[in-house]
This record gives C-alpha cells, sequence and structure tokens, in this order.
C-alpha cells in the first residue's frame, strides 16, 4: 500500500510539474542555471571515469582475448560496443544518479525544511514547475551530450592504453572501432540516457520535495533518491533493452 | 478583512484546532498568541492556504478562499505577504534577487522599475546597501527585514506573519515588531502576527487572539489583557512570579 501510495504521489507531482510554466522568461533563465548546475559541473567526473574505464576494458578485453586465431583488432571493436551500448549510457547514469540525483534531493530537500518551497506557494507560484521542470529538461538536454563525450573520451582512454601500455598496435584499434559499425547503436544509447536523465532528476526531485522533519529526513531523503533511481534505472535498461534491440 | 469561520483541524483523530472563528481587522495587527504547540501554526498555515482545514470556512474581504478554484487562490495569494519564522529567503539569490523575485514573476515592469521598487523596499525596511549579499551572509534580524521586503514588494493586502521576532534579541525582535505595525498602518494591511513572545502582544497587539488546546479561549486587545480574569491566559502571559506579582499589585 505505501509502494502504490508513492507511485500515486509521484505522478501527481509530475502532473503539476508538467503543467503551464508562470513565465517563459524565468523558464528559460532557470533552465541555463539547471544546465550548469547538473550538466555543465558533471563534465569533469564524466570525462575522467570514462578515460580510465576506456583504458581499463581495452587491456582486460586484451587479456581475455589473446589468441594468436583472434585479430588483434577485436580489442578495438568490443572496446567500442562496450562503451556505446552499455558503460557510456546505463553505468553513466548510474555515476550520475549518485552526484546529481543526491544534490537534486538535498537541495529541494533543505528548501522544504526551511519553508522556502512554501515561500513559493504562498506567492501564488506552482512550487513543482518552478523548481523541478528546469531540473528535469536540463537533464533531458545535457545528458545525452554527456554520453557522447563519455564514448569519445572512453575510446580516447583505449587509444592511449595501446599507445603507452602497448596493449595492441594502435592501428589495429583504430581498425577495430571502425569495423561493423551501426549508427544505430549511438542512437539507442542516446535514447536510454533520455530516459534515465528523466528517471533521475524526477525521482530524486520527488524524494527531495516531499521531505518531512530536518536535516536527517534531509541526508535520508538523498540516499533513497539514490537507491531508488538507481534500481529504477536497471529495470528500465532491461526494458528499454529488450524493446528496442529485441 | 480576514474572517475564519468555524475552523477544524486534527492530526490522527486528535483535534489540533476545534471551531476556532475570528475576525482579522484592515488595517490592524492582530495577534495569534498561545502556547508552542496550541494549535497557532496550524491556525495560520491554514489563512494562508498551505494547510486544508478539516472544516470551517475562511473568507479574505467577500471571497470565500476554500470556494475559489485554483487560479482564484492564486490571485488571492498574489496579494499577500508571508513571513515566516525562519524567513525563507531563497539561498540561491541575493538580497536584491529575493526582493525582485515576486516583481519578475508577476509584473510586466521595466527592469528599472522593478529595481527601483526593491530597492523603495530595502530601504524601508532600512536593510538599503545590502543588495548585492547572500542570506548566508545576513544576520537573523536582517534575514527578517529582508523576507519583509520581499513580502511587501507587491503591495499585498494581507501581511501574515509566523513568530517575526523568534530566535532574535528583545530589542531587534521589538525593531521587527515596530516595522510590521509601521507597514500595516502605512498600507493599510490586514496584518496577522502568529507570537508567544509577549513584548510582541504589549507592543503592537491592536487585537489579540489566545489560543488554548486547539480552542479560541479569549479576544481582546492588549490593553484588555492587563484586566482579564482569565485563568489559562493568565498563566500563559505572566508566566514568571515578578510578572504575577507586578499583576496583582
Amino acid at each position: 500500500m505505501k509502494l502504490l501510495a508513492q507511485i500515486g504521489t509521484y505522478f501527481l507531482l509530475m502532473g503539476r510539474t508538467f503543467s503551464r510554466p508562470e513565465k517563459h522568461s524565468i523558464l528559460y533563465r532557470q533552465i541555463m542555471r539547471e544546465i550548469e548546475k547538473v550538466g555543465i559541473n558533471s563534465f569533469a567526473i564524466v570525462v575522467i571515469i570514462s578515460l580510465f574505464v576506456g583504458a581499463v576494458i581495452t587491456i582486460q578485453v586484451n587479456f581475455n582475448i589473446e589468441n594468436p586465431l583472434l585479430p588483434a583488432y577485436l580489442v578495438g571493436l568490443t572496446v567500442r560496443d562496450s562503451l556505446l551500448l552499455e558503460f557510456s549510457s546505463t553505468m553513466m547514469a548510474l555515476i550520475l544518479a549518485g552526484k546529481v540525483g543526491s544534490s537534486i534531493a538535498s537541495e529541494l530537500g533543505m528548501m522544504r525544511i526551511t519553508e522556502q518551497i512554501d515561500a513559493l506557494e504562498v506567492m501564488g507560484i506552482n512550487s513543482a514547475s518552478y523548481l523541478i521542470l528546469p531540473k528535469i529538461i536540463a537533464a533531458v538536454v545535457f545528458f545525452p551530450i554527456l554520453c557522447l563525450l563519455s564514448i569519445m573520451v572512453g575510446l580516447f582512454g583505449g587509444y592511449l592504453a595501446c599507445v603507452l601500455g602497448n596493449v595492441i598496435p594502435p592501428s589495429e584499434y583504430i581498425e577495430g572501432i571502425q569495423y561493423a559499425f551501426y549508427p544505430y547503436y549511438i542512437s539507442y544509447a542516446l535514447t536510454k540516457t533520455v530516459f534515465y536523465a528523466l528517471i533521475i532528476t524526477s525521482v530524486s526531485s520527488y524524494f527531495g520535495y516531499n521531505v518531512k522533519g530536518g536535516a536527517v529526513e534531509v541526508g535520508q531523503s538523498s540516499t533513497k533518491a539514490v537507491v531508488q533511481s538507481s534500481i529504477i534505472i536497471l529495470l528500465a535498461n532491461l526494458i528499454l533493452t529488450r524493446t528496442i534491440l529485441g | 478583512m480576514i474572517e475564519v469561520k468555524n475552523i477544524f483541524k486534527s492530526y490522527d483523530g486528535e483535534f489540533v484546532l476545534n471551531d476556532v472563528s475570528a475576525r482579522f481587522e484592515q488595517g490592524k495587527c492582530n495577534l495569534i498568541i498561545g502556547r508552542s504547540g496550541s494549535g497557532k501554526t496550524v491556525l495560520l498555515k491554514s489563512i494562508a492556504g498551505l494547510i486544508d482545514a478539516d472544516e470551517g470556512e475562511i473568507w479574505y474581504d467577500d471571497q470565500k478562499f476554500s470556494h475559489l478554484d485554483t487560479i482564484g487562490k492564486q490571485q488571492i495569494r498574489k496579494e499577500m505577504g508571508v513571513l515566516f519564522q525562519g524567513a525563507a529567503l531563497f539561498d540561491s539569490l541575493s538580497v536584491e534577487e529575493n526582493v525582485l523575485f515576486p516583481l519578475d514573476m508577476f509584473t510586466g515592469q521595466s527592469r528599472k522599475e522593478k529595481l527601483d521598487r526593491a530597492n523603495f523596499c530595502l530601504e524601508r525596511v532600512r536593510v538599503e546597501g545590502t543588495n548585492k549579499l547572500y542570506p548566508a551572509e545576513l544576520s537573523g534580524g536582517m534575514k527578517k527585514r529582508v523576507a519583509i521586503a520581499r513580502a511587501i514588494a507587491l503591495n499585498p493586502r494581507y501581511l501574515l506573519c509566523d513568530e517575526p521576532n523568534s530566535g532574535l534579541d528583545p530589542e531587534t525582535g521589538i525593531v521587527i515588531d515596530n516595522l510590521i505595525k509601521e507597514l500595516t498602518e502605512e498600507f493599510q494591511m490586514t496584518t496577522i502576527v502568529n507570537s508567544h513572545d509577549m513584548n510582541s502582544v504589549l507592543e503592537i497587539g491592536d487585537k489579540v487572539i489566545f489560543i488554548y488546546q486547539g480552542c479560541l479561549c479569549w479576544e481582546g486587545s492588549r490593553e484588555d489583557i492587563l484586566q482579564t480574569d482569565n485563568d489559562a491566559l493568565n498563566n500563559f502571559v505572566f508566566a514568571t512570579n515578578m510578572a504575577k506579582q507586578i499583576k496583582n499589585s
């Protein structure tokens, strides 16, 4: 029953969130602020993690398929497909759920307990739309850019591993990442990322917006936001993969 | 004028407000007093529309709040300024941006007109020169003043204040109280102040209602308090032995 009540409250909140904004100019300004907070401020973590993961996947794949019968370029192909199909969309979404999701939940939670959300409501402002909608739009617009960045940096990380670690000849790696390339995989990764962006921002906002109590509850809501977002992302990954790749 | 009629509110079967009716006059400071947990914050939040009462009516002049649709309620709220206990300034905005916020949201004024209005409000509450500071850089008293400036930015008809001088020293508390009274008279607002501070009651209470265990137990002016024989009110107002001696003398 509690779960059903939570789902009901979540959809009611989303109903209020996706209602007409007060002023489009203010919505635009808020979206720009949120793009900086949820998007641009995540650049560094995406670059660092993708670079190292790309390099590590390259080394591990080479270690596992080291066989004179298998061409070396298969390492590049496997790294590319791992990044495209799973890492840069799903794994990166789980990382962003930790960074962005906890930040959203604690920000809204603090606004709730310090009555800032009440202040918006008594001014006659739809606080859900004012606070949550820009976060969702910013994430839906910007997370796909982060996904593309992650793919490129991850591939570059693999290349660096080849150049600096002598894993396989760099030319073989380059050949591998170009071999049997289906552009459709990029659409698949970006489609998943859009869904993940919606999940991370809306679920985290739900937990932050509905906080009752004090600082302890804000911390708890932040943890719940990350855990629940991660579980829903994994579930969505399964459903989307089954639906899109059949 | 704001009027509440037969308000009931309960949580988990326990009444927090039990048949409360009161009338708050325009141009006067109407005080709601009572012990912590007596239900005064629930009453104020019900009036502000932040809590839905189980039963009863809330009237803003000739408009019944509970009968209004969402747009009607929003219109009333645009005419309402609320000062929260913790000031509730937006942390991510500077002082100037906080005061500009309602003007940006609800007026089509030019940037210059809005800035002029924001500066007027800040000067009116005597915190001019703090425009570029953030709430975290202000003292408790200054936060309350900025919150008042934000509350009056749109020239509200109704001003609701939840314990405006809580957490302030008595001298600063009186300054805030007097500011509320001045603004109430100057702009002819209907002001409701929620307080358990006796200095406020005696300083600005044009009309005082006393909430005791969720019921309206007494109402009158600040002068009437000194002559009342209501035990619950006397125990609340004259809580210390010294105060009791002064009352008896």
